[in-house]
């Protein structure tokens, strides 16, 4: 995987052919990790899979997380895989807590169509041009998004004696 | 030792002589007297429902590896209690076990697996998972199965011993002796659940269509060899 040097280089390439799409870099744990402006992930995915000396052919992940209270709030993750210089690259957009959006990847890799359906169903991501976006895990006609870390926990609280008196 | 030899084979001998018909006057009332034990039909019933029962061949996560897996294997083997016999089909067997949690996905499930099994028909709840959501107090886990479907009997553990299962097993076993009313499930809706396939999917047996089913039966046997 390219190191930080590597990865400040890599960003300088994609500015060439992609001007501002490239938001930040972040190099950490020997993870590289390019930020992207979500409104052009289609382009920077896109030019990372077909450019001669990238060809990070294969999404080996696509999952979301969110980071309340920060915002922007949820980050979508690619995890990019070269296979044969056996290299990884994460690409993160970040989208906003009001109505967080994206276009879908689904053209690019078709790997992506389950795992776009599985962030929508888990934090209400939506995913523009998805084939078709429907919960893929959870029940159809379940209400919220569970994976949210403001989702109440659920379940029934237990409480204990020793609680009540301490806490009432 | 001799004493028991003794009556042995003298017991051996009236037995013998009953069955030759030999024996007759006080000496066939004495061998009916010893031999024989009255009791109530019911008492036998329940006595046989108690050390025969199939259990479903089912298994939601983990505790499905102490029950039913484990308890049915030489070590623990629930033969000893008549329950080795475990079915593939809700409809042949009498025993629901609840091995694991039940997400809000499988509770219809397992509540149809439940409404499969004909009468007389029992259910385990087994580890705290199934018996009261146990460490996922989550979106999707059902906090107790309890809540949808009717369960004689809880065994605590996470997961319990086999040995547990056993206990539970053999409680569950006297409470079918006791033969205690089954009513209370009717606040579950779990009585007269079963599908029958005779008069289509999702018919309840009646008069009307065991007619038909009696009256397309004869028809069939009257043109059968004109048939073939």
């Amino acid at each position: 995987m390219p190191d930080g040097p590597g990865l400040e280089l890599l960003r300088g390439e994609i500015d060439v052919d992609a001007p501002g799409a490239v938001l930040a870099t972040s190099y950490d744990k020997e993870r590289a990790t390019l930020i992207v402006d979500p409104a052009r992930i289609v382009d920077v995915l896109g030019w990372l899979r077909d450019e001669p000396g990238q060809r990070y052919r294969f999404l080996s992940s696509l999952h979301v997380a969110d980071y309340l209270p920060a915002e922007p709030r949820f980050g979508v993750h690619y995890e990019l895989l070269n296979r044969e210089r056996v290299e990884r690259l994460r690409v993160k957009a970040m989208l906003p807590a009001e109505d967080p959006e994206i276009d879908s990847v689904t053209s690019l890799f078709p790997t992506a169509n389950f795992q776009e359906r599985e962030a929508f169903d888990f934090f209400g991501v939506v995913f523009r041009g998805h084939p078709e976006l429907t919960r893929i895990l959870l029940p159809e006609d379940y209400v919220g998004w569970p994976q949210r870390r403001d989702f109440p926990v659920g379940g029934e609280p237990v409480t204990f004696t020793y609680s009540e008196e301490r806490y009432g | 030792m001799e004493v028991e030899r003794r009556s042995l084979e003298s017991r051996q001998a009236s037995a013998r002589d009953m069955l030759r018909g030999d024996l007759e006057g006080a000496d066939l009332e004495r061998y009916v007297e010893e031999r024989v034990v009255t009791t109530t039909f019911e008492k036998m019933l329940n006595l046989a429902r108690a050390n025969s029962i199939f259990p479903l061949t089912f298994g939601l996560a983990c505790c499905a590896i102490e029950a039913p897996i484990s308890i049915v294997t030489a070590r623990y083997d629930l033969a000893r209690f008549g329950a080795e016999a475990l079915r593939a089909s809700p409809r042949q067997a009498d025993l629901i076990i609840l091995s694991g949690r039940v997400s809000i996905k499988m509770a219809p499930v397992v509540r149809r697996l439940y409404d499969q099994m004909l009468e007389p028909k029992w259910a385990i709840s087994m580890g705290a998972c199934s018996s009261s959501g146990g460490m996922f107090a989550n979106y999707a886990v059902v906090q107790g199965a309890d809540k949808f479907m009717p369960i004689d009997l809880h065994i605590p553990g996470c997961p319990p011993r086999p040995e547990a299962v056993m206990y539970g097993f053999n409680k569950l076993q006297r409470k079918i002796m006791g033969n205690p009313d089954q009513g209370w499930r009717a606040r579950y809706n779990a009585q007269g659940t079963e599908e029958w396939a005779r008069g289509g999917p999702a018919s309840k047996p009646s008069v009307e269509s065991a007619e038909a089913y009696e009256l397309a039966r004869e028809l069939a046997l009257s043109e059968g060899p004109a048939n073939a």
